[in-house]
C-alpha cells in the first residue's frame, strides 16, 4: 500500500442505499445511477492483498483484501447495481430500493472480505437486504418473504456453527481454499451451498423471488447465488462433490421449468439451473473450470437481469405473468421483445454472444479431464437450456398465441437498461478477450473455432426444432410443480388439518358433555330453588314451629345420649 | 395502456404462409448445419462425440427426453396454482 486512503466499496453502496430511503425525486436518481459508478471506480483502486485489518473480538479481521477474483465479482456486482438502479427509477417503493442497494453492497462486501468473520457479517446483512426486497413485493410477499428469511436465517447459522468450528480447530479466521474434510467444513458448505440454491433446499427460490416486485426480482437474481459462487470458487474449489450437485441443479432447473407457467419462475428455475453449471465447474476445479466458472457468473448476471427487466416491464406493462395469459406482445413491445430474445440467446450460449464464451469453458475442462459422463451431461443440459428458457421464455410471453393484449413499451429508463444490458452480452460475445483479462487465472482458450461453433449452433437449433415439435406436451396449464417446500409448505397444513378434523371430534363432545352438565346442575338448582322449587315455597308458621320443636327434641336427645 | 383489438392475425409474423416459409428455412438452416459437419473437422474426446451430426442428434434426442421425463414428474407433482393459496 502506497499510503492511499481505500474507500471499503462494499461500504459506498450500503451508505448510499440507507440514504436512498430518505430521498425522492432527482436526488434519488442521481444517487441509484453515481453510487455505484463511485463503487466500481473504489472497487478498481483496492490494491491485491489486505487493504484493512482490525481486531473484532480478539480475532484479526480484514473487512477489505483484494485480488483478482474479488474484483471481477465487485465489478459485475456493481455494474448490476447500475442497470438495476436504472431499470427502477420509476419504482416510488423507496424502501425497496434503499434495502436493494444495502444489499448489493453487502454483496460486493463478500466479494473483499478477507475473512470468515467478515465474510458472515456481509452474508447476514445480504439476508437481511434480500428478504425486505421480497417483502416489497406484491400480494403474498410476506409469506413467502418470511420463508425466504426463515431458510437464509438457517442458513446462516449453519455457516456460523461452521465458520467458530474452524477457527477453534485452526485458531485462525483466514478464508482460504478448502477441501470438505471436518465436519465444520462441511458445514461451511452447506452454508454456502443454501444461498447457491443447491438441494435439497433449492425451493427457496422459485418460491421467493417471483413474489418480488417487477424491479425487486432483478436485483435479487443477481447477488445472492453469485455470492455463493463466489465464496464456492475462494473456498471449495475442486471439491469433488460439486460436481454432484451441480450437475443435480441443471438438470432440476431444466425440469422445472419445462412444467412451470408463470414467466418469472421459470426464470427463477433456470438460476438454479445456470448456477448449476458455476459449480459443477468449481467441482472439476482446474484452472479452465474455475476461470469457466468466473467468468459464466459473471455472464449470467447480465443476461439473467436482461431476462428479468424484459419479464418485468412485461409485469409492469399488463400486471400478468402467466403464459396463460400472455402471448402475442411482440406486436406493441417489440423492444422489449428484441431485448428478451437477446437475454435468451445469451443464456443458451448462442455463438456472439456472452453465454458462448463463458459456459464452452466449463465443458471444455470436462472434456480436457476426460470426465466423459459429466461432458455428456453438460452438453445434454445445454441442449435443454435453450428449450426450457431460450425459447420458452420469449416464445411463451411475445409470441405463442394473441392474447388481446396491446400494452406499450415501458419507460425510457426501463428501455434503457434492457439496451444497455443487451449491448453487453453481445459486445462480451464478440470481445471475450476484454473479460478472460479480468479473469484470476491467464486464459488459454479460443472459443471461436469452427468445430465449436458448429456444434453449439447444431445442439441449440436441433433443440429448438425439439421444441416447436413438442410443442403439444409443452402446452401451458394453470398449474404449479411441488418440490421440497411442500414440506414446510403443504405438510404442516396437511397436519394442521387432520389434527384439526380429529381433535375437532374430542373437543365437540367434550364441548357437549360440559353443556349438559352446566344445563342439568341449572336445572336441579331451578327445581329446588326456583319458583316451584321445595326450598323456595312460603313455609306456614306452623310448620316452622313443628319442625323447630322436632330439631329441639332430636337435639334433647342427643344431649342426653 | 392495456387494450383488446379483434384484428389480431393482420400481422405479417402470424400469416400462415409466413409460418410456413420460416419453418421451410429453419429446415434448410438445420439441414447446413449438419452438413457442416462434412467439411469441419472435429476433434473427438470420447468417441461418441465423433459421429456424424452428434450434437444435432444427441441435442434433440436430450431435448425429448428432458421433456417426457418433465411430463412424467409432472404426472405425479401438477398441482393447481391456487394449491397453496387455499390455506393461506
Amino acid at each position: 500500500m502506497s499510503g492511499t486512503i481505500v474507500i471499503p466499496p462494499g461500504l459506498i453502496l450500503i451508505m448510499v442505499g440507507l440514504l436512498i430511503a430518505i430521498t425522492r425525486g432527482h436526488v434519488r436518481s442521481i444517487m441509484l445511477l453515481a453510487a455505484p459508478v463511485v463503487t466500481l471506480i473504489a472497487v478498481w483502486s483496492v490494491p491485491d492483498g489486505v487493504a484493512y485489518s482490525t481486531q473484532f473480538m480478539g480475532y484479526e479481521i480484514a473487512p477489505v483484501k483484494g485480488d483478482a477474483l474479488s474484483r471481477l465479482f465487485a465489478t459485475i456486482f456493481a455494474i448490476m447495481a447500475f442497470g438495476g438502479g436504472l431499470f427502477s427509477l420509476n419504482r416510488e417503493n423507496n424502501t425497496e430500493l434503499a434495502a436493494a442497494f444495502v444489499y448489493a453492497g453487502s454483496a460486493v462486501g463478500v466479494a473483499f472480505a478477507g475473512d470468515l468473520i467478515s465474510v458472515f457479517i456481509f452474508w447476514e446483512l445480504m439476508a437481511i437486504g434480500s428478504t425486505i426486497v421480497v417483502w416489497c413485493g406484491r400480494d403474498g410477499a410476506q409469506r413467502a418473504g418470511m420463508r425466504y428469511a426463515s431458510i437464509h436465517l438457517l442458513g446462516g447459522v449453519i455457516l456460523m456453527a461452521g465458520v467458530a468450528g474452524e477457527i477453534a480447530a485452526t485458531g485462525s479466521t483466514a478464508f482460504n481454499a478448502m477441501q470438505p474434510d471436518s465436519l465444520a467444513r462441511w458445514l461451511i458448505l452447506a452454508g454456502f451451498l443454501i444461498n447457491a440454491g443447491a438441494p435439497p433446499l433449492s425451493a427457496w427460490l422459485p418460491d421467493a423471488y417471483p413474489e418480488a416486485s417487477w424491479s425487486g426480482m432483478v436485483f435479487l437474481s443477481a447477488f445472492t447465488t453469485k455470492t455463493a459462487v463466489y465464496v464456492l470458487l475462494r473456498g471449495f474449489p475442486g471439491a469433488d462433490i460439486l460436481i454432484f450437485v451441480g450437475l443435480f441443479m441443471v438438470f432440476y432447473g431444466i425440469i422445472y421449468a419445462i412444467l412451470e407457467n408463470d414467466m418469472r419462475r421459470i426464470l427463477a428455475y433456470s438460476i438454479v439451473n445456470q448456477v448449476g453449471f458455476m459449480v459443477t465447474g468449481i467441482g472439476i476445479g482446474t484452472t479452465m473450470a474455475l476461470n469457466g466458472a468466473a467468468a459464466h457468473a459473471f455472464t449470467h448476471i447480465i443476461y439473467k437481469a436482461l431476462l428479468l427487466m424484459s419479464a418485468g416491464s412485461v409485469l409492469y406493462m399488463t400486471g400478468k405473468s402467466k403464459c396463460t395469459d400472455l402471448g402475442g406482445l411482440f406486436r406493441t413491445m417489440p423492444l422489449t421483445c428484441v431485448c428478451g430474445i437477446v437475454g435468451a440467446l445469451a443464456i443458451s450460449s448462442f455463438p456472439l454472444t456472452s453465454g458462448f464464451i463463458s459456459k464452452s469453458m466449463i465443458s471444455q475442462a470436462s472434456a480436457d479431464e476426460h470426465l466423459v459422463i459429466v461432458w455428456m451431461l453438460l452438453a445434454a443440459a445445454s441442449a435443454g437450456v435453450f428449450l426450457h428458457a431460450g425459447i420458452k421464455f420469449p416464445w411463451f410471453v411475445f409470441f405463442q398465441k394473441d392474447s388481446g393484449l396491446r400494452p406499450s413499451e415501458p419507460p425510457w429508463n426501463m428501455k434503457a437498461s434492457m439496451v444497455l444490458f443487451s449491448i453487453l452480452c453481445i459486445w462480451i460475445g464478440v470481445f471475450p478477450e476484454q473479460l478472460y483479462a479480468l479473469l484470476p487465472a491467464t486464459v488459454n482458450y479460443v472459443p471461436y473455432t469452427a468445430s465449436h461453433v458448429v456444434f453449439q449452433l447444431q445442439l441449440l437449433l436441433f433443440s429448438g426444432l425439439a421444441f416447436f415439435l413438442l410443442l403439444g406436451w409443452l402446452k401451458r396449464t394453470l398449474t404449479i410443480t411441488l418440490d421440497i417446500d411442500w414440506f414446510y409448505r403443504g405438510l404442516g397444513r396437511t397436519f394442521e388439518r387432520a389434527f384439526h378434523y380429529k381433535t375437532s371430534k374430542v373437543w365437540g363432545i367434550a364441548v357437549e358433555r360440559a353443556y349438559r352438565g352446566v344445563v342439568r346442575f341449572v336445572e336441579t338448582l331451578y327445581r329446588h330453588h326456583g319458583p316451584q322449587g321445595i326450598l323456595a315455597r312460603t313455609w306456614p308458621t306452623g310448620s316452622m314451629a313443628f319442625w323447630t320443636t322436632l330439631l329441639l327434641g332430636a337435639y334433647l336427645i342427643a344431649y342426653y345420649l | 395502456m392495456v387494450k383488446s383489438t379483434h384484428k389480431s392475425d393482420d400481422h405479417w409474423l402470424v400469416r400462415p404462409q409466413t409460418i410456413r416459409l420460416l419453418w421451410y428455412a429453419g429446415i434448410a438452416i438445420l439441414a447446413l448445419t449438419v452438413l457442416c459437419d462434412l467439411v469441419i473437422e472435429h476433434h473427438p474426446h470420447f468417441g461418441i462425440d465423433g459421429t456424424f451430426g452428434f450434437a444435432a442428434w444427441y441435442g434433440f434426442v436430450s431435448c425429448v427426453v428432458l421433456v417426457a421425463f418433465a411430463k412424467g414428474l409432472g404426472a405425479f407433482l401438477k398441482r393447481p396454482d391456487t394449491y397453496y393459496e387455499a390455506g393461506e
